[in-house]
């Protein structure tokens, strides 16, 4: 029997972000990696390789299914047609976990292909946690929400981000998927503590946490501007703060995300053993 | 309440200053930290667009496709978050691209590898199998065209173009008009040049009739078809299908 306060069937063990340059290695020697995670959108076709190819994974592997195109963050009604086909690949695949983003990415004139930032507000809170009903009732399933990186803040915002993502688990039933390199990134940015931020968030509602590399710049005045890249490597730091988490909410299901100037399969391969040895200590 | 209007506004507008209401998280202006997403907007897209269109992107040279994109994603962002899909108005935005008005066949570039696209996502079938079956037996068959089997016309020699841009061994392309049948009997999909009246026959398969039929119709439209030669084409390259569409 599983520890039923994980909210999420996946295993706790070590996960990569699915490429498809890599099935082949992939089949061949996963080595620790224990499950995958697709984005949603990649999959929305209606045949060909890409289908195939999850289809004979998912006899392989339990899939996370993550979002990056929802939008729930949007002032806009949440999309019909994508909601639909979210659930169409939900039913037949029946992932282990479906997650998505606090963040907006659509608006009047399109689909922007970011996730874009929102003020901590009452009435963010509402209709955030209003779209995230409507998912978990489409869908028939509990979802998890992920925290953002920030770059900037808004005047108007009265919540912190911790107390918001609280307040939406509690009000919506959510789990919470928790991106320790976006609580770098973010506390790195704005100045603020990455060790307090763990402290204070809801652990026992996260389903899954997520490792990625950022990228390192200056703002205008010169101060530290880290950008989500999930294009290298997980920094020293992150890992410590990884191991600090897993220290205090036990284990969980921890993907390694590299998105963009993907390498070779063995490279992902000794990222996700780097967090198997920091997991599996916990969980056995 | 509308805040999203103004902050799409000026992530879509170099020009324009950061959106009202948002800080550098210290008190001071959000200046280059509003630009991470402008810059992450523009980028991913145009990447989603390299990706897309790389014939396209090999005749225009590297540095006009990323600014030619730039404008493009700025002035028509993606519809929808499926970006396999991102690029449906590029053929039209390139007819009316000043700057492109002396390459007059790169919109249907763009039309075919769009296709070439939509193909790969298309649905799965079988291609039609007529082994073992005698002339009148497979001539009486009304197959079905493959979901992932499209045509794509053209006033330019694009198959020759397309060919001669992905394999280093073609010939060059002379003048003239091509179409081209685009297939996938496995899961990638093929370009082939389309003779004469190929894009009739197509058009008539569509509508469920007997090979015979198809054949007899061609002919009637374009006296001029080799029948025989267009007929073993669809069905060596799998054009063709006997499965019905999944619903």
């Amino acid at each position: 029997m599983r520890d039923m306060s994980v909210p999420s069937r996946l295993p706790l063990a070590v996960g990569i972000g699915y490429k498809s340059r890599h099935y082949a290695d992939l089949l061949a020697d996963p080595g620790p990696v224990g499950w995958l995670e697709i984005h949603a959108e990649n999959y929305m076709g209606d045949g060909g390789r890409p289908i195939a190819q999850l289809r004979a994974l998912a006899e392989r592997f339990p899939i996370s299914v993550h979002g990056v195109g929802l939008s729930i963050g949007g002032e806009r009604p949440l999309d019909r047609d994508h909601l639909n086909r979210l659930r169409h690949l939900c039913d037949w695949l029946d992932p282990a976990s479906f997650s998505e983003h606090l963040a907006w990415s659509t608006h009047d004139t399109g689909y922007l292909n970011d996730l874009l930032p929102l003020p901590y507000t009452d009435a963010t809170l509402a209709r955030v946690g209003a779209h995230i009903g409507q998912v978990q009732d489409v869908l028939g399933r509990r979802m998890l929400l992920e925290n953002p990186s920030t770059y900037l803040a808004f005047d108007e915002t009265t919540m912190e981000e911790v107390d918001f993502l609280s307040e939406l688990a509690r009000r919506t039933g959510c789990g919470l998927l928790l991106d320790i390199n976006n609580v770098f990134v973010s506390a790195t940015n704005q100045g603020t503590d990455a060790r307090a931020y763990i402290d204070a968030f809801p652990l026992s509602h996260v389903g899954e946490v997520h490792l990625g590399g950022h990228d390192a710049d200056v703002d205008d005045t010169g101060r530290p501007l880290l950008i989500d890249s999930h294009g290298c490597a997980v920094v020293d730091p992150v890992w410590a703060l990884y191991r600090y988490t897993i220290a205090q909410s036990g284990p969980r299901p921890t993907l390694i995300e590299w998105d963009t100037d993907v390498p070779a399969f063995a490279t992902l391969r000794a990222e996700a053993a780097r967090a198997d040895a920091i997991l599996s200590p916990v969980t056995a | 309440m509308h805040r999203q209007s103004s902050f799409t506004d000026a992530v879509l507008d170099p020009d324009r200053a950061a959106p009202g209401g948002v800080n550098d998280g210290f008190g001071g202006p959000a200046g280059k930290r509003f630009d991470v997403y402008r810059n992450n907007v523009v980028v991913s897209l145009t990447e989603a667009l390299e990706t897309g269109f790389p014939v396209l992107r090999k005749l225009v040279g590297d540095a006009f496709f990323k600014a030619m994109a730039g404008v493009f994603v700025r002035a028509h962002p993606p519809a929808s978050p499926r970006l396999q899909l991102y690029g449906q108005r590029l053929p039209g935005f390139l007819a009316s691209f000043p700057p492109v008005a002396h390459l007059p066949y790169l919109p249907d570039i763009a039309r075919l590898e769009l296709g070439l696209r939509q193909s790969y996502h298309a649905a799965d079938a079988a291609p039609l199998d007529v082994g073992g079956l005698d002339p009148d037996a497979m001539l009486a068959l009304k197959p079905l065209v493959a979901p992932a089997t499209l045509v794509v016309q053209s006033r330019y020699p694009i198959f020759a173009i397309w060919r001669a841009n992905t394999d280093s061994t073609a010939p060059g392309p002379a003048a003239g008009a091509q179409d081209i049948l685009i297939t996938r009997p496995g899961f990638d999909p093929a370009p082939h040049l389309l003779p004469r009246g190929g894009v009739a026959l197509a058009r008539l398969l569509k509508g469920r009739i007997s090979l015979a039929e198809a054949m007899a119709a061609t002919l009637a439209a374009e006296p001029e078809a080799d029948i025989s030669a267009l007929l073993s084409l669809f069905i060596a390259s799998g054009a063709l299908t006997l499965e019905r569409k999944d619903p």
